[in-house]
């Protein structure tokens, strides 16, 4: 018997032909799906903006809006209660603080990391505040920084002191090394206290400006440099 | 901007943004890896180098600053207290994953020039600054005790 090719057989031949481009093309789709949908890193080629939200600048009132209170010895009392918004500001309490250890952050928590005050208040000889701190706000870094960066003296401790402490011990010479005139020119024009009024990095500044400030201690130590209780 | 920079007793020019960090034109410009990216705030200490001698963090010191500094990097520092350092480092093997050991080594070298005899105390306040993930902190204050006294019977 004569074996003859069944009329049938080349269509079943292109059939499988066509399932088998098909698949070869559906697998084509899927693996070019897979890599181009794969997440992977991106070169970044342009430099990218940091926009940090401008802080809120809260207002100092002026030494004008307290001449109402007649009774020298209030008012004396009233524009220190003001100028104790910027004392009691973190800025400047975090930097005024009751042990060797500096805090950090409107939290006025810890320093981190560890450090101490060291004989000068600007570190240990082995770890100075200048192993971080530069001469002015680093941004790349957030790192904060001027050339006096160092803390107060521990007689000049503020933390967990009232304001009315805090008061007394501004005026006490043997604590706060500084006569009247001193105190008024370090609140007025020293510019590591004036830092606190341009703290970058998106911290928050103290109340008003330095020479607001300054002019309310002013006033105060010209109205007696009276204390609160 | 361009800036001429002495890294490891060599004479680099850069071009880069006087506000770039010196980290970085370590790492990338001229490829001394050895200095490692941590934190990028001052938190851990892996950037350490030392700049005219005193151990700094380079992720928080603008290229423009360390300009005009002598710069020495994990690469290149060298002296007896070094070697003292790489001794003791071995010896004790300090390092578990080893990425802050760069960082760790510039700082014990900077305060073995300071403190010939630290004390745990003088340690602990020169390497608070440097972090360990792998808290290998008591390794490294016995290798620093046994480099200062390696160092103290070479004298």
């Amino acid at each position: 018997m004569r074996w003859r090719r069944s009329r049938s057989e080349p269509r079943r031949g292109r059939l499988r032909i066509g399932r088998w481009l098909f698949a070869t093309f559906a697998a084509m789709i899927a693996a070019t799906l897979v890599y181009t949908l794969y997440p992977r890193p991106v070169p970044q080629t342009q430099a990218i903006q940091i926009s940090q939200p401008l802080p809120d600048i809260e207002r100092l009132r002026t030494v004008a809006e307290f001449a109402a209170i007649a009774d020298l010895d209030q008012r004396s009392v009233a524009l220190f209660e003001e100028a104790g918004r910027v004392i009691q500001h973190p800025r400047c309490m975090n930097c005024h603080p009751r042990t060797d250890r500096p805090t950090q952050t409107d939290a006025m928590r810890p320093h981190r990391p560890w450090v101490s005050r060291g004989l000068d208040g600007a570190g240990e000889p082995t770890l100075r505040c200048s192993t971080c701190h530069g001469t002015t706000n680093f941004e790349s870094s957030g790192v904060p920084g001027n050339p006096m960066w160092m803390l107060a003296p521990i007689e000049m401790a503020w933390q967990g002191k009232t304001l009315g402490e805090i008061c007394r011990q501004l005026l006490d010479p043997a604590r706060s090394h500084m006569s009247r005139e001193e105190l008024l020119q370090h609140m007025s024009e020293d510019a590591l206290v004036g830092w606190a009024w341009r703290p970058g990095g998106g911290r928050k500044p103290a109340p008003g400006t330095q020479a607001e400030f300054g002019a309310i201690i002013k006033a105060w130590l010209d109205t007696g440099g009276k204390c609160p209780a | 901007m361009s800036y001429a920079i002495s890294v490891n007793g060599q004479i680099h020019h850069v071009e880069d943004d006087g506000q770039t960090p010196l980290l970085w034109v370590l790492r990338d410009t001229l490829k001394l890896t050895g200095t490692k990216y941590g934190c990028g705030v001052a938190q851990c200490g892996a950037c350490t180098v030392h700049v005219d001698g005193t151990p700094m963090r380079s992720c928080t010191l603008p290229l423009e600053v360390a300009s005009s500094a002598r710069i020495t990097t994990i690469e290149s520092v060298e002296g007896v207290e070094a070697q003292a350092i790489r001794d003791a480092w071995v010896a004790r093997d300090v390092p578990q994953c080893g990425f802050c050991q760069s960082g760790q080594i510039m700082s014990a070298v900077a305060l073995l020039r300071t403190l010939k005899t630290p004390t745990d105390r003088d340690i602990d306040v020169a390497m608070s600054g440097n972090i360990c993930r792998c808290a290998t902190y008591n390794r490294i204050r016995a290798a620093i005790h046994d480099a200062a006294a390696q160092l103290g019977a070479a004298r």
